[in-house]
């Protein structure tokens, strides 16, 4: 039934082109000359064409489908491109940290056509569910249409036929007949095509009558090859999502500071941060910059250690230096598949404050010294012998408050405000001095002390990016795989030439699945060596 | 080949298929696994106060805790310290602690602070953020109430009132 | 210093042989039938001539990528001149393989003109050979865009045959879809002519309009100034809340809708504007010359060429190129985004149009070699993944900003 029958008298499974017993091609029989089997499968029945029956064929049977393919691959393509006509989330240029800020940024810069956008999801498209089962879905079908099409594409090449039916050998875009004089030795002919066409690297498969040269088989793998390759990059793109698998971190260091790399074990020190510019003489030519530079070098000296203690966070840590050196743009220092690159930096920010305390009583004498840390406010330091400066408040970031109370409107020093108290403990008396903006407050009109400015420590603070990414091993060899398999399906091809000799009748065919120019030259210069009077017909399929 | 074998192959392989999908999806609907939920232990962690003692959380399990992020930067966190003090002393003997989470200031800015508002619940410095990055602190005041087995039982985002408090603590008080 | 001049000459005279060159082919090709010739004498000789001209013009191309690289202590690649001068570079190096394989003058007919417009269209920005900053300082940069750019060239060629084959097949006694949508094709190509012409007139001219914009930015002696703009071509379009500071030959027509990303979005508007008008009136003027469509006076040209070869070279550029290009434009761009950002991938929109010319090429082969669609549809499939690569490589990189974008024009 679900069968059909050759005039040989082989059964063949539905979907065959070319008998499995004798080769003579099924359909010429139902639709006539014009549809001459394809090559793709050598005739063979896909198996997924053989049976539909039961739910999971016909899952099965859909995304073995090329035609389904090329539907995900083309959905795919214009989802990507929609998702580049305004900016992802993660790319857009303005800090927006909750939800309703994201919403009014679309909204705000592209007008209705952000907020459908945003409506829509596509400010988070590549990530999106939808997205994601496409990706899953095109992964399916690269499965399923591989499996389908290599097993009987495999049994086929294996066993290659020498006689191959005459109406198959007819039927091929490169064919030629000739009638041969009575005596000419069909066995010799043979044997001269066969060292002709060895010579050109093809491996013969022959008997007296009948000759199959073949070349370049392998190529045919390439199509499975490249699908395997893709199919274990997808795999490493999932694998990404195990917890553990990836990590994406970021770190404001500043310089002699040394932080906690947020989900690891790990610390990162900064001991010092550098710009470089590329000075004139470097230059291959003069170029005017209006006044600017262009930067050489972005670095970063650090220092990273391990943190024995890291089952408890927040205790104090254990360090061990686990490595030092320079962390550089393209450069990045990688300690065990953990990756810290240099990615940002802030210059020239305040880090301390310094003063000199005045006695304008004794005549404007320097007392001594005052540091002021913004990040690390001592409450109590000695200036001199007898002299002591407390801190009573520090607002990193002041800002008079509604209540009329000084305040700090975040806890970055961007605007320290300081209030000392100067304690003199030889008089035993005390004095408030308020420091802000660059001017100093004192609290009594005739106030005996006074700070003098001197110029404050600046550091910089440099942003490391921390990154583990455990499936890119994967990754990379799927694409390797992806490679070896499109340079063998695309580089080489598969040809065949059939030489056949019936009583005085010569039959010529010839069958590549690509560059037919190619076959045509060798198969020419053949004919032309052993000098058959054959001339081949240019059968145009266009 | 046989038709049943068939079947099971391609059952099997469809199984796979299907899985992958499911944990596609399931992953990028969850951003970050490591985030504290709603049921799941509470991270522990350790911090010094800012009298210089070091207070550890699971230290406190068999105690309700309110576990309060902030900063004196933070206008809504200064509204609710009342209310978390009141709370705090309503309900210490029953079983209840508030640890205060201050993000990343100095000893010389909290103290005074503390001072102003009368607070007497331990305040921990998180000196490095380190915590605040742990719990993926994003808008502050977040409030986490954690119950006597170490569970986190809810959290609050935004500030708080006194009645909100009473109602979420009477859900964390040890029976 | 010397080195700099003489790669600049090298390319110069590149230019100019690849003019002489795409002359000689076209002689070549239309020349066959005046009378008193052997038209396959004709071709045959002039054809020669021509490819020996594209030789040489290779030739010096390559002095100047050799010097150019010497002097600079870089590949060639890391601005938008340098970058189009090296695709150029490559269209030619696969138009020369290819010519060695299948020995046919009319390939050189389309693909060094296309050569011409390319090489014109990279003149157009900034010649300069600046030290590269901290991102590109990697050897992945030689890498990845010479790769990538190989690919497209040997792609560009797949293009060339496709539109050579839609001139020599689509029927033109009678206007059909296929001869509105070819002349399409050629009046965009047109516009590409155009807009290398009015830039290099008007940069000549000096007729500058400068702006003013609203916003304001740091400038070098770390003071707040107010943004400026500089117009080469004559200004339509005004960026959004802006004055004239320098006014030039006309007043603006209207304002950028103030969405356009960045502050040169309304100067990029305005040059697309003007590359619009002027290939339409190329393309106008070419039609009352010729009195028929452009496809109809070409065709006659490329009569006696086979289809089924021009076809075939098509799909063999696209199937040697879709290899490099995946390998130069996606694997080696992810290994380099690995080192410098830590993540091979980051759906940049750069990344994701060299995605979307993978996925195109990729179901241009599977429709070709499952659905058997050959000749004329896979003709028009690859000219229209060759405007996905201009899009990717131009459009790209001056409307959509992101982390590969060059200083642009």
């Amino acid at each position: 039934m679900d069968q059909i029958k050759c005039k040989c008298g082989h059964a063949n499974p539905v979907g065959t082109m070319l008998c499995e017993s004798c080769g003579r091609p099924l359909e010429l029989e139902i639709k006539g000359e014009a549809s001459f089997p394809d090559m793709r499968y050598e005739g063979m029945a896909r198996r997924s064409q053989t049976y539909s029956r039961t739910i999971i064929d016909r899952i099965w049977n859909y995304f073995s489908s090329v035609k389904v393919a090329i539907g995900i691959i083309v959905i795919l393509l214009v989802a990507s491109a929609i998702g580049t006509v305004f900016p992802q989330q993660q790319y857009i240029p303005v800090p927006a940290p909750t939800e309703p800020d994201v919403a009014r940024f679309y909204t705000d810069t592209y007008g209705k056509l952000g907020t459908i956008y945003y409506t829509l999801g596509f400010h988070n498209m590549y990530s999106s569910w939808w997205f994601v089962t496409l990706l899953v879905a095109l992964g399916t079908s690269l499965v399923i249409c591989s499996l389908d099409r290599v097993v009987p594409l495999y049994k086929a090449l294996s066993k290659p036929r020498v006689n191959q039916h005459k109406s198959f050998l007819k039927g091929q875009k490169f064919y030629g007949e000739a009638e041969l004089s009575p005596e000419t030795d069909t066995a010799a002919l043979v044997e001269a095509a066969s060292a002709a066409l060895r010579k050109r690297g093809y491996r013969i498969f022959r008997n007296d009558q009948a000759m199959m040269a073949e070349k370049g088989r392998f190529s045919r793998w390439g199509p499975y090859i490249n699908h395997i390759g893709l199919i274990i990059f997808l795999l490493g793109v999932l694998l990404r999502n195990v917890p553990g698998f990836y990590l994406d971190e970021f770190v404001w260091v500043r310089e002699g500071q040394t932080v906690a790399i947020p989900d690891t074990p790990y610390y990162v020190k900064n001991v010092q941060y550098h710009t470089e510019y590329w000075k004139e003489e470097e230059m291959a030519q003069e170029l005017d910059l209006k006044g600017g530079a262009i930067v050489k070098s972005y670095q970063t000296d650090a220092i990273l250690y391990l943190n024995k203690n890291a089952d408890l966070p927040g205790s104090t840590p254990d360090l061990v230096e686990i490595k030092s050196g320079p962390i550089v743009v393209n450069h990045p220092m990688e300690h065990e598949g953990l990756a810290l690159y240099q990615t940002g930096v802030q210059e020239m920010q305040l880090g301390a404050l310094n003063f000199v305390l005045v006695d304008k009583k004794a005549g404007n004498k320097e007392v001594g010294p005052i540091k002021l840390d913004l990040y690390n406010v001592s409450a109590e330091q000695q200036v001199a012998e007898g002299v002591k400066v407390r801190v009573l408040d520090y607002f990193p970031d002041f800002v008079m408050g509604k209540d009329g109370k000084p305040a700090t409107q975040t806890n970055l020093p961007k605007n320290p405000m300081f209030a000392l108290e100067v304690v003199s403990e030889e008089d035993n008396t005390s004095e408030k001095l308020v420091y802000l903006s660059g001017s100093v407050i004192t609290g009594k009109e005739d106030s005996r002390y006074t700070l003098d400015f001197k110029m404050p420590d600046l550091i910089d603070i440099s942003g490391l990016m921390v990154r583990k990414d455990k499936a890119v091993p994967l990754i990379y060899f799927g694409s390797f795989i992806f490679m070896v398999g499109v340079a063998m399906g695309f580089f080489w091809q598969h040809r065949r030439i059939w030489l056949q000799f019936h009583g005085t009748r010569v039959m010529l065919a010839g069958h590549t699945n690509k560059n037919w120019y190619g076959l045509k030259q060798e198969a020419g210069s053949m004919i032309e060596q052993v000098k058959l009077p054959i001339t081949i017909e240019d059968k145009s399929k266009a | 080949m046989d038709k049943k074998n068939r079947t099971y192959i391609r059952v099997a392989i469809l199984g796979v298929l299907l899985a992958a999908l499911v944990f596609a999806v399931y992953t990028s609907f969850v951003k970050d696994p490591n985030a504290v939920k709603v049921g799941r232990e509470a991270p522990n962690f350790s911090l010094e106060q800012l009298n210089g003692s070091a207070v550890t959380l699971s230290d406190y399990r068999g105690k309700g805790v309110i576990l309060n992020f902030w900063g004196t930067w933070c206008e809504p966190c200064k509204k609710e310290m009342p209310d978390l003090q009141r709370q705090y002393e309503a309900y210490k003997d029953k079983g209840l602690v508030v640890l205060g989470v201050n993000i990343g200031e100095s000893p010389v800015t909290v103290e005074p602070f503390t001072k102003q508002f009368g607070i007497t619940f331990p305040i921990l410095m998180d000196k490095q953020s380190e915590i605040t990055k742990l719990y993926r602190i994003v808008p502050i005041p977040s409030t986490f109430f954690i119950d006597p087995d170490g569970k986190v039982k809810e959290i609050f985002l935004g500030p708080l009132n006194e009645d909100m408090i009473t109602e979420k603590v009477a859900k964390i008080l040890p029976k | 210093m010397q080195l700099v001049q003489l790669s600049d000459w090298l390319l110069d005279i590149a230019f100019v042989l690849y003019v002489l060159a795409s002359i000689v082919f076209v002689v070549a090709m239309t020349g066959k039938n005046w009378a008193g010739r052997d038209p396959k004498q004709h071709e045959l000789k002039y054809g020669r001539i021509a490819y020996w001209l594209a030789l040489i013009g290779f030739i010096a191309q390559t002095g100047y990528v050799v010097f150019r690289w010497v002097a600079g202590g870089h590949s060639p690649t890391s601005n938008m001149f340098e970058f189009m001068a090296f695709l150029d570079y490559c269209i030619i190096l696969a138009y020369l393989i290819i010519y060695r394989i299948y020995k046919l003058t009319v390939i050189g007919a389309f693909v060094l003109p296309l050569g011409v417009i390319m090489l014109a269209y990279s003149y157009v920005f900034p010649k300069e050979i600046t030290p590269l900053i901290p991102a590109l300082q990697s050897y992945w940069l030689h890498i990845h865009v010479t790769t990538a750019a190989l690919g497209e060239g040997i792609l560009a060629v797949g293009f060339a045959a496709g539109l050579m084959y839609l001139v020599r097949t689509v029927p033109q006694d009678v206007a059909t879809k296929s001869t509105y949508w070819l002349e399409i094709v050629l009046a965009v190509v047109m516009m590409l002519a155009g807009f290398i012409g009015m830039e290099s007139t008007f940069s000549r001219l000096d007729h500058k309009t400068v702006f003013e914009l609203s916003k304001e930015q740091l400038n070098f002696q770390g003071e707040m100034e107010k943004m400026k703009v500089e117009y080469t071509l004559p200004a339509i379009v005004a960026p959004e809340g802006s004055k004239i500071v320098q006014a030039g030959p006309m007043a603006p027509l209207f304002t950028a809708p103030s969405w356009m990303e960045g502050k040169d979005a309304a100067r990029k508007l305005n040059t697309m504007i003007w590359s619009v008008i002027s290939g339409l009136v190329l393309y106008g003027a070419l039609r009352l010359i010729l009195r028929k469509r452009l496809g109809a006076a070409m065709q006659p040209a490329v009569k006696d060429i086979d289809p089924e070869l021009i076809d075939e070279i098509s799909y063999r550029a696209i199937s040697i190129g879709y290899p490099v290009f995946t390998l130069g434009a996606l694997i080696f761009a992810m290994i380099w985004a690995e080192e410098a950002w830590g993540r091979f991938w980051g759906w940049d929109p750069k990344e994701v149009w060299a995605l979307i010319v993978w996925l195109f090429y990729s179901a241009y082969l599977h429709l070709r070699l499952s659905r058997g669609w050959i000749g004329a549809k896979s003709a028009w499939m690859s000219v229209i993944g060759f405007v996905i690569i201009l899009i990717t490589l131009v459009v790209v990189n001056l409307v959509i900003a992101g982390l590969h974008s060059y200083a642009g024009v």
